[in-house]
């Protein structure tokens, strides 16, 4: 296959992924579009492996390779659960880091054949930047998988001084790169390869539960610089425009993650509340339990329910009674409908992917923005596993940590169910004046019990 | 312990402060329930009920004293009723503590403990045994039911082929419990309802209901009924003829008039003077709910119901909930029950008069030989205080501030267009020919992307990222191209590069798969 041909394939491939990228629109496209990302990269990789570049023995590793790699994908994806999304989506961030470390390194053991100049210098700099953007990627995905997968703790690790630790890696980065181009050779990379594992681990261990979506959605954009960079660094155009789509969709979920909670990405990225101005709001009233029985009469006397649900949800795994309470509601001629806060969950999107694998169907799930001015004609808000993204504080105390994020306005509706744990806060540690509003009563425990307590008492 | 209600004895009295129902709640509580024979019969509920309750059925009210720790009833007890009594039993009723001082006393010197039902006070958590909001619901309700039934013309307008019939038009003043029953009512039955009220923080609730709300322009500071515990207080003598001057002049048009206007007590203010009902039309109708406490039409007359000599009919029944005994029962005796879960924190059937908690204590008239009327103010405020509005922007002012962020905006766009113009000359300048158009197809290869990723549906982000994990993973390109290459070190590093980023390429597209099958319309 000659060099022409093989470009046409490349060609072809970018505006497959684009057109992939595209189809999310809307979710029929979106079924489709899938495809074009298959057909793409399949034209991508048939071409490339029987391009010019790869010949002769390499077939002989390659081959088996990929076949192992297909077997355990297929095998991953088959098996993963929609709830421990996040988590997948982290390892396989980190995958791509590697891999683009990797390249990096192989790139400055090949040498600089034939290039000659200001090529040189461009070529070293795309190394150090490449392996710099990768390893990042790489162990920030790794912790972001630990913290989701919860085998590391959740919580912002917040060392002493963290802001001068990361400043100071990357001085003694830049320092190193000069080394490099200076021509002190291959220590100074791998020296620069370690200070930028600890950078990235150290980056997403400051980083608490409720703001993952921001972490993942960085470390996708990460990864799509990494690959970006190694495009660069081979001079492969088909790398460098993947690269960049997968980085500017990654920025754009960032910056959507950032506003919908109202912060800026560098204070997220840095960790750690801020913005606290004053003591907070005292709250008036008291938290009222109620019971099945009484939600389940509530229910049935309502024409109109919302349901809010949050990562308590998924952490009770209680989409599917959700599903079963949203079916039997909508058999009696109810309007059932689900209001999504943009970083309600873990990841981006989570929470409608995981009513949608419970067969909840995607038209009654709607945006923050779409249902907002839906709540005060509603009848019952259902609160299942969600705090933050409904804390009225947000509106009414300028003192709060989190004033002026956008939030579900569900405290206008005629009565709010809230479904909860216990008596705690929630991530943010504030207080939630919704507990202790009139219309609102607490249905205590754990979410799925008491679904499927409802569930019993409405047929 | 065991908890019994005799037969209300004053006249025309027909509730009843246990049902069946509520009877088999407080057994679960762990009381033994007694009934007087024929208690509930007024009510629409028999001694055969009560027995098949569960609820033992005695003779004579004599025995029934004797044989209970707890009575509850509805009235405030009689001189009779009140020397039954023994020390150390308690006693849950309606009991105007401020009204009857005499009663008060008597019960005390028998050593009764006394918890009125009219002195819970009124926060959230006390909702639920609220007698006096549960009974002015029902006497909103049947005010309007009073007024229908002596009112000779439809409530909702009609076209009908015998010609056009205008809605009736029905005035509520006072907006508390039974003012808004009695809006509700009315306005499901079609009339056109305008409601009145002192405190404007009702306006909401009242256009809630779906009435309109009179207002009045006054300069003054209107009153916050947040520091009356939601009550109204007495109005200043210019605000007074503000009202009655917009009642004067809503008169003529009026045809059902229903007041509810108390102040917490005092005598019931004196609101639809005798030359507003003079300028009613004939058939109009009067429904006085304060005429208890004299009345806030002139001309009411307690417990009857009058003609004046234009036509207009004046209500002045002070019975309303008792008119419909057996709903009031029911709600009575849950607010009863409501009571004693309150007093039983344990469920064991042993009542704890807990006199820290504000509820009971508010409620608490005697207790242990003393008198604790009036309780100290409630810890919690009934409703919070306003908040001072912020003053609305005028629309110029709006005005002025889009165009002041648009032209930041525009300033903003224009460096950044600037800023990264200069960028790309500098890169231009040092960076050689090969790497300028590589990077060509990485500027632009951004622009495509910010362009198509705004519009990815928001439900759709999890699956996006799944996509987007799976295109990542082209990064294998890189390693096809150098597992050739020179050297073992650089073949295994390859290697495994292209090991994980085939998992990457078809785990994400496989997944991506499975999520986008998931998504299923309606």
């Amino acid at each position: 296959m000659s060099a022409g041909i093989v470009t046409a394939a490349y060609i072809a491939a970018s505006v497959l992924f684009i057109l992939a990228l595209g189809g999310l629109s809307d979710q029929e496209k979106a079924k489709r579009a899938v495809w074009f990302g298959i057909i793409g990269m399949a034209i991508a990789v048939f071409a490339t492996v029987f391009g010019p570049g790869v010949g002769g023995w390499s077939y002989m590793i390659l081959i088996p390779l990929m076949g192992v790699g297909a077997f355990l994908g297929a095998t991953v994806a088959k098996r993963v659960e929609m709830t421990e999304m996040p988590q997948l989506v982290a390892a396989l961030h980190s995958f791509v880091g590697l891999a683009a470390v990797f390249i990096g390194l192989n790139s400055d053991m090949v040498g600089t054949h034939g290039l000659t100049g200001a090529e040189v210098s461009i070529h070293e700099v795309e190394i150090f930047i490449g392996v710099f953007i990768g390893a990042i990627t790489f162990t920030g995905s790794i912790i972001a998988y630990g913290k989701l997968a919860g085998k590391l703790d959740g919580k912002a690790l917040i060392l002493p001084g963290r802001h001068v630790l990361n400043g100071a890696a990357v001085v003694i980065s830049l320092i190193l790169l000069t080394l490099y181009m200076g021509g002190s050779g291959s220590w100074t990379l791998y020296l620069m390869l370690i200070i930028a594992f600890a950078v990235g681990a150290h980056l997403v261990a400051a980083i608490g539960g409720a703001d993952m979506p921001v972490v993942v959605s960085m470390l996708n954009s990460y990864s799509g610089w990494a690959a970006a960079a190694t495009g660069f660094l081979l001079g492969n155009d088909l790398l460098i425009v993947t690269g960049a789509l997968v980085g500017s969709s990654g920025a754009i979920l960032s910056y959507i993650m950032c506003k919908a909670m109202n912060r800026s990405f560098i204070s997220v990225i840095l960790g750690g509340f801020g913005g606290a101005t004053g003591p907070a709001m005292e709250i008036d009233g008291e938290m009222i339990a109620t019971d099945a029985a009484t939600v389940a009469a509530q229910l049935e006397d309502a024409s109109s329910v919302i349901i809010v649900p949050g990562y308590g949800m998924a952490v009770a795994q209680a989409q599917q009674s959700v599903s079963e309470l949203t079916r039997r509601l909508r058999a009696k001629g109810k309007t059932v409908r689900f209001g999504i806060h943009p970083v309600a969950g873990r990841l981006p999107g989570h929470m409608n992917v995981l009513l949608a694998e419970a067969k909840v169907p995607y038209d009654i799930v709607l945006e923050m923005d779409e249902i907002n001015d839906d709540f005060p004609e509603t009848d019952v808000v259902m609160i299942i596993g969600s705090n933050d993204i409904v804390n009225p504080a947000a509106q009414e105390d300028p003192n709060s940590p989190i004033a002026g994020m956008p939030v579900l306005e569900v405290w206008k509706a005629k009565s709010v169910i809230v479904s909860k744990r216990g008596q705690g806060t929630g991530y943010s540690g504030i207080e939630n004046p919704l507990f202790f509003k009139e219309n609102t009563r607490m249905l205590y425990g754990d979410a799925k019990a008491s679904l499927d307590q409802l569930l019993g008492l409405i047929s | 312990m065991r908890i019994g209600t005799p037969k209300e004895i004053y006249p025309g009295e027909t509730r009843v402060a246990m049902t069946p129902a509520s009877a088999i709640e407080l057994q679960k509580l762990g009381y033994e329930c007694l009934i007087e024979k024929g208690a509930g019969d007024a009510s629409r509920f028999s001694d055969q009920d009560y027995k098949d309750a569960g609820v033992k059925v005695v003779a004579t009210a004599a025995a029934l004293y004797k044989g209970v720790d707890i009575v509850a009833k509805v009235r405030p007890p009689e001189d009779i009723e009140v020397k039954r009594l023994r020390k150390g039993q308690t006693l849950v009723s309606f009991f105007y503590p401020a009204q009857n001082q005499a009663l008060m006393n008597a019960a005390n010197k028998k050593g009764a403990h006394v918890i009125a039902m009219d002195m819970v006070p009124r926060i959230s958590r006390a909702q639920k045994m609220d007698a006096l909001s549960s009974m002015a619901n029902i006497a909103g309700y049947r005010a309007v039911m009073e007024a229908a039934n002596n009112f000779e013309r439809f409530f909702t307008g009609q076209i009908t082929a015998a010609g056009k019939v205008p809605p009736a038009k029905i005035l509520v003043v006072g907006a508390g419990v039974a003012g808004l029953a009695a809006i509700g009512a009315a306005q499901s039955m079609g009339a056109m309802v305008f409601a009145f009220d002192v405190r404007p923080e009702v306006a909401e609730q009242i256009e809630s209901m779906g009435a309109e709300f009179v207002f009045l322009e006054f300069e003054e500071d209107q009153q916050d009924g947040a520091a009356t515990g939601g009550y109204a207080a007495p109005s200043s003598p210019i605000f007074r003829e503000k009202q009655l001057e917009k009642f004067r002049e809503l008169a003529p048009d009026i045809d059902i008039v229903i007041t509810t206007a108390l102040i917490p007590g005092r005598d019931a203010p004196k609101l639809w003077l005798k030359d507003m009902v003079a300028a009613m039309k004939p058939g109009s109708v009067i429904v006085d709910l304060a005429a208890e406490r004299g009345g806030n039409c002139d001309l009411t007359v307690a417990d009857e119901k009058i003609v004046t000599d234009n036509g207009v009919t004046i209500i002045g029944y002070t019975d309303l909930p008792a008119r419909m005994a057996a709903q009031s029962s029911t709600l009575y005796a849950t607010n009863i029950r409501h009571m004693m879960t309150d007093l039983t924190p344990n469920k064991d059937g042993k009542l704890k008069h807990d006199m820290k908690d504000d509820v009971i204590r508010g409620a608490t008239a005697t207790y242990k030989g003393k008198i604790t009327f009036p309780p100290p103010p409630p810890k919690i405020q009934a409703i919070a205080a306003q908040k001072p509005k912020a003053p609305e922007k005028t629309a110029e002012e709006i005005k002025a501030e889009e165009a002041a962020a648009a032209l930041q905006a525009g300033k903003q766009q224009t460096m950044v267009l600037i800023g990264g113009g200069l960028l790309m000359l500098l890169i231009g300048a040092y960076a050689p020919a090969s790497f300028m158009q590589h990077f060509i197809v990485f500027v632009l290869s951004c622009f495509i992307g910010f362009q198509v990723i705004w519009k990815v549906s928001h439900a759709l982000h999890t699956p996006l990222m799944a996509i987007t994990n799976a295109i990542s993973g082209i990064i294998i390109l890189g390693a096809l191209l150098q597992i050739g290459g020179q050297g073992f070190i650089v073949t295994v590093l390859a290697g495994i590069s292209i090991l994980i980023a085939t998992i990457n390429i078809v785990g994400g597209f496989m997944v991506t798969n499975r999520m986008l099958q998931m998504f299923q319309k309606s």
